[in-house]
C-alpha cells in the first residue's frame, strides 16, 4: 500500500523514528548516567569529550543522557495517554453513532458539559489533591482528550451506518456485532489513525506544560517540559540548556503534525479511489 | 468553413490514452450527437475544446474554432470566448450553478462580462432569457438562489446562461442524465426550440437522444472515433461493429417484447404499506401511502417511478430496512417482522438485495472473496473455508468472474464487474426473492444487457422472484412481468407489462411512456407530455396528487382521492380510467 510513498510520512515518520531510537539506546550506549552530579564541570556546554553532547546542567549532570531520558518520558506520555483516548473516545462514539437515538443524544450531551470544563484547572487539581504520579498525568490527559475523538468517531459512524454497504450486511443477516467489528470499525481506522498521530503533539504539549509549571514528572526525573524549565533559568550564559530540549521538543512535535497531515493525504486518496 | 475543427486531438494521462487521434467537424448552425459508453472519451473531448481539461492532462492535435486555433489562445483569450462563443450546459446543473449567487446575477456575470450590457439593460435581457426558458414568473426568479429551483428549473437555468450571449456553439454534455423522464422531454424540446443559429453539440450514452435530436452523429470507442455520418443513415447502416452494437443494446419502448406472463404461487407481498419519514419539529414525510402488491414465484415485477415516486422506501420497507407506518410484509404465508433485525434467519436468507451503485454497496476494506462468503458464514457456518470458497467461485463463476477476482478489493474493479460481484453476493445464498434497486442505472447499454441475461437466466433456473426497481421504462418493458406505477408514494397503476405499455390505464403512464426517447430517427420525438415536476411530498396536492400535471384533470380530480379499483385485471387509482381511451 502507498503509506510510504508519502513523502511527508517517510519524512516525518523518520525522524520521529530516529529520534525514539536514539532516545531508547542513547542513555544504555552513554558513559553516563542521568543521576551523577559532577561538580567539576557545572554547566560546561557541549563537547564531545567524555560523550557530552549536549553539556552538563548546574548540577553537572550529563545533559544528552538526561534529554534522551526526557523524551522517553515525553513520548511515553504522549503516547498512552493518546492511547488512553484512543480506547474511551472510539468506543464512546461508535456505541453513539451505531445505537443512535435517545442514547446517542444522552452521551453526546455528557461530552458537550465535559467540553465546558476548564480543562487545565481541572489537570492541575487533579494534581494537587492527588500525589503527582505518572499514572495520574496519563489519565488526566487522555480522559480530557478522548472528546474530540468521540465526536469524530460517532460522526464518521452515524454515516458509515447509512452506507449501502452497512444495509446489505444486515439483508444478509449479518449480526449488528459484525457489521460493527467487520464494516464499520476497518473503516473507521482511517480517521481515527490520523487523528491519534495529531492527538500526540496535543499530549505532549500538555505535559510540557504541566511539567514547565512543576505539576508534572518530579525530579530527579525528567521530561522535555521539565528540562525546558530547568534550562529557562540557566538561559543566560548557558543558552543549550534551554535550546536543546526546546528545540528537540520543536521537532518532536512538528514531525507528529506532518505525520497526521501525510497520513490523511494517503487515507483520503484511498477513500477517492 | 466549418464552425469547429478539431484534428488529431489526443488526450493523454501518464499512460493512459483517453481521446486517441479524434478528428471531427461541426459546421454552422448544424446539431451533432457525440455518443459512446462510459470512459469513451465523450467528455475528455468537450473539456479539451473549452481549455478545461486538468493540469495533468496532456493534449495534442489542433481545435480550430471560427478558424482560430483554441490550442494556442492564452487562459484570457479562451476566457473572452467561453460563454460568449462557445456555450455549455453541464450534467449536473445543481454542481454548475454557484449556491451563493441569486441565480439573475449569475446570469448577468455573463452579459457584464462580455460587454454585452449593463445596468437595467442587462437585467432586462436576464428576465428575457429567463422567460424564454420557460422559467414562470422570471422577474422573481432573478433573484432566487439555485437551491430554491427544482431541479428541472436549474437545468433551464444552465441552459439560459449558455445561451444568453447567443454562442455560435452550445456544448451539452449529458444535459439531461441527472433529471427525470419526463423533464428530459421538457429540457430537449426547449433545447431544440431555443438554439435557433447556435450550432449543437451534444453528447449523450443515450442513443433514443440522438436519433431525435441530431442531424449528424460521432460514435466514439475507447476514445477513437469508431463512425460518423447523418443519424438517419447511421441507424439504417452503422458503418462500424461497435455502432452496430451500441444500436442492439438500446432497447426500443416501441417496439419492445413483453415476456410472458407467470402464474406461480404468490411468494412475497405486502399490504397497505405507508412509510414515513419523520423529522424534528417539522412535517412528517409520507414517502409510501397504503399500497399492496404481491409477487409470485419466477415473477420479476418492476416498480418505476420518477425520483420521490417512493419505490426505494416501498422495497426498504419490504426488506425490513426502514420501519412502516402501517401494513404489514407476508412471505411464504407468514407476517414478517418489521425490522430486518426481528426476522428469521432463513427468511432473511430468502430475500436479498442489489443496489444501484455497486461501488457504494461492497465494503471497500474486503476482498471479493470476503464480500460474497460473509453471507455464508452467517447462514451456512458449518462450511469449511475451502467449502465456502469453492461455493464462492462457483457463483462469481456464474456471473462471469473467474478465480482472478476473488483477491481484489471493490476499487479495483469496473463498475460492471462490481455489480457482478453485488449480484454473486446475493445469489451465493440461494434466495427465493432478489430486489434490484436501479441495479442496472449506472452500467453501459452492453454491460447492462449482461446483467439482465444473467438474472433471467438464474430466474428460468431457480425460480427466482424478482422486483425490479427502475426509472427506465424501456428496459423495463424487456424484463418484467407485472409493472407497478408510483407517482408520490401512491400506486397509480398495477398491470401486466403488455397490458401496461399497450392500452395503459393511467393517464401518468401513459406520460411516462411517451415521454421515453425511440433510438430511431425515423421516429419524431413525441412533445413532452407533461408539464412541470413532481411535486414535494412534505407538501402533496388535493384530490388525486398528479391533478396539476394531468392533461386529463376534472374538477373532482382535485377534490377527491381517487379510489383504487380493478378494471380487466389492472389495479388503477383515476378517477377518469374507465371513459378514458389513452
Amino acid at each position: 500500500m502507498s503509506l510510504f510513498s508519502n513523502r511527508t510520512v517517510r519524512v516525518s515518520g523518520g525522524i520521529i523514528f530516529a529520534i525514539a531510537t536514539v532516545a531508547l539506546l542513547g542513555p544504555w550506549l552513554s558513559p553516563n548516567d542521568y543521576l551523577s552530579t559532577n561538580f567539576d564541570r557545572l554547566l560546561s556546554p557541549p563537547t564531545l569529550d567524555g560523550a557530552r553532547f549536549f553539556g552538563t546542567d548546574d548540577l553537572g549532570r550529563d545533559l544528552f543522557v538526561r534529554t534522551m531520558l526526557g523524551i522517553r518520558v515525553t513520548l511515553v506520555v504522549a503516547i498512552v495517554a493518546s492511547l488512553v483516548s484512543l480506547v474511551i473516545g472510539v468506543a464512546y462514539g461508535a456505541v453513539a453513532g451505531f445505537v443512535g437515538g435517545r442514547i446517542d443524544a444522552a452521551m453526546m450531551r455528557a461530552v458537550d458539559t465535559l467540553y465546558a470544563l476548564p480543562f487545565i484547572f481541572f489537570v492541575i487539581l487533579l494534581m494537587v489533591a492527588f500525589e503527582r504520579n505518572f499514572l495520574l498525568i496519563f489519565i488526566a490527559i487522555g480522559a480530557v482528550n478522548w472528546l474530540d475523538m468521540a465526536r469524530i468517531v460517532r460522526g464518521q459512524t452515524l454515516s458509515l451506518r447509512e452506507r449501502e454497504f452497512v444495509e446489505a450486511a444486515r439483508v444478509m443477516g449479518v449480526s449488528p456485532a459484525r457489521i460493527v467489528f467487520r464494516h464499520i470499525a476497518p473503516n473507521l481506522l482511517g480517521i481515527v489513525v490520523v487523528y491519534v498521530t495529531l492527538t500526540i503533539p496535543q499530549a505532549i504539549l500538555v505535559e510540557s506544560f504541566l511539567s514547565f509549571l512543576g505539576l508534572g514528572v518530579q525530579e530527579p526525573q525528567t521530561s522535555l517540559g521539565t528540562l525546558v524549565d530547568a534550562g529557562v533559568s540557566q538561559m543566560e550564559g548557558s543558552t543549550w540548556t534551554l535550546l536543546i530540549p526546546g528545540g528537540l521538543l520543536a521537532l518532536i512535535l512538528m514531525s507528529f503534525n506532518f505525520l497526521g497531515d501525510g497520513l490523511r493525504d494517503v487515507f483520503d486518496a484511498r477513500q477517492e479511489t | 468553413m466549418n464552425l469547429l475543427e478539431v484534428e488529431r486531438l489526443s488526450i493523454r494521462y501518464g499512460n493512459e490514452l483517453v481521446v486517441d487521434e479524434l478528428s471531427f467537424a461541426v459546421g454552422k448552425g448544424e446539431s451533432v450527437g457525440l455518443v459512446g459508453e462510459s470512459g469513451s472519451g465523450k467528455s475528455q473531448t468537450a473539456l479539451a475544446i473549452l481549455g478545461l481539461t486538468p493540469r495533468e492532462a496532456v493534449v495534442s492535435g489542433s481545435i480550430r474554432f471560427s478558424g482560430a486555433d483554441l490550442r494556442r489562445l492564452s487562459e484570457v483569450q479562451l476566457n473572452g470566448l467561453r460563454a460568449r462563443h462557445i456555450g455549455i450546459v453541464f450534467q449536473d446543473p445543481s454542481q454548475a450553478l454557484n449556491p451563493y449567487l441569486r441565480v439573475g446575477r449569475q446570469l448577468r456575470e455573463i452579459v457584464v462580462r462580455h460587454g454585452l450590457g449593463s445596468g437595467t439593460e442587462a437585467d432586462e435581457r436576464v428576465v428575457e432569457m429567463l422567460a424564454k426558458v420557460g422559467l414562470p414568473d422570471p422577474g422573481r426568479q432573478f433573484t432566487a438562489y439555485p437551491h430554491e429551483l427544482s431541479g428541472g428549473m436549474r437545468q433551464r437555468v444552465m441552459l439560459a446562461s449558455a445561451l444568453i450571449a447567443q454562442p455560435e456553439l452550445l456544448i451539452a454534455d449529458e444535459p439531461t442524465t441527472a433529471l427525470d423522464v419526463t423533464v428530459q422531454a421538457q429540457i430537449l424540446e426547449l433545447l431544440e426550440e431555443i438554439r435557433d443559429n447556435t450550432a449543437l453539440l451534444l453528447i449523450t450514452h443515450d442513443l433514443g437522444i440522438v436519433a431525435g435530436r441530431c442531424e449528424r452523429m460521432l460514435v466514439l470507442g475507447s476514445g477513437r472515433l469508431v463512425d460518423s455520418g447523418a443519424t438517419t443513415a447511421l441507424f439504417a447502416a452503422p458503418g462500424h461493429p461497435h455502432t452496430s452494437a451500441l444500436l442492439a443494446t438500446a432497447p426500443r419502448i416501441d417496439k419492445g417484447e413483453a415476456p410472458e406472463s407467470v402464474t406461480g404461487k404468490l411468494v412475497f407481498g405486502v399490504e397497505a404499506a405507508t412509510v414515513n419519514y419523520e423529522a424534528q419539529g417539522r412535517k412528517a414525510l409520507q414517502a409510501v401511502t397504503d399500497i399492496s402488491l404481491s409477487l409470485r414465484a419466477g415473477e420479476t415485477l418492476a416498480v418505476v417511478g420518477e425520483s420521490g415516486s417512493g419505490k426505494s422506501s416501498l422495497v426498504r420497507a419490504m426488506l425490513g430496512l426502514v420501519p412502516m407506518a402501517g401494513g404489514k410484509v407476508v412471505y411464504a404465508g407468514e407476517t414478517l417482522g418489521a425490522r430486518v433485525e426481528q426476522r428469521a434467519r432463513a427468511q432473511r436468507r430468502d430475500l436479498q438485495l442489489v443496489f444501484q451503485d455497486p461501488i457504494a454497496a461492497l465494503d471497500p476494506q474486503m476482498r471479493v472473496h470476503a464480500l460474497v462468503g460473509e453471507g455464508l458464514l452467517v447462514h451456512e457456518p458449518q462450511l469449511t473455508a475451502a467449502e465456502r470458497l469453492e461455493r464462492v467461485s462457483e457463483t462469481l463463476g456464474r456471473v462471469g468472474l473467474d478465480a482472478e477476482y476473488l483477491d481484489r478489493f471493490p476499487h479495483e474493479l469496473s463498475g460492471g464487474q462490481a455489480q457482478r460481484v453485488a449480484i454473486a453476493r446475493a445469489l451465493v445464498l440461494r434466495p427465493r426473492v432478489l430486489v434490484c434497486d436501479e441495479a442496472v442505472a449506472a452500467l453501459d447499454g452492453s454491460v447492462r444487457e449482461q446483467v439482465l441475461a444473467l438474472l433471467r437466466q438464474v430466474q428460468d433456473e431457480t425460480g427466482l422472484s424478482i422486483i425490479f426497481i427502475s426509472h427506465d421504462l424501456a428496459v423495463v418493458q424487456s424484463v418484467s412481468h407485472r409493472v407497478l406505477v408510483m407517482y408520490l408514494g401512491r400506486l397509480f397503476e398495477l398491470a401486466d407489462n403488455r397490458a401496461l405499455f399497450s392500452a395503459p390505464r393511467h393517464p401518468y403512464t401513459r406520460a411516462l411512456i411517451d415521454a421515453v426517447p425511440v433510438p430511431d430517427p425515423l421516429v419524431p420525438p413525441r412533445t413532452a407530455p407533461l408539464r412541470g415536476e413532481v411535486p414535494s411530498p412534505l407538501d402533496p396536492p388535493s384530490g388525486c396528487v398528479f391533478h396539476p400535471r394531468c392533461p386529463y384533470a376534472t374538477h373532482i380530480c382535485a377534490r377527491e382521492v381517487p379510489a383504487t379499483r380493478d378494471i380487466d385485471g389492472t389495479r388503477v387509482a383515476c378517477h377518469r380510467a374507465e371513459e378514458l381511451d389513452l
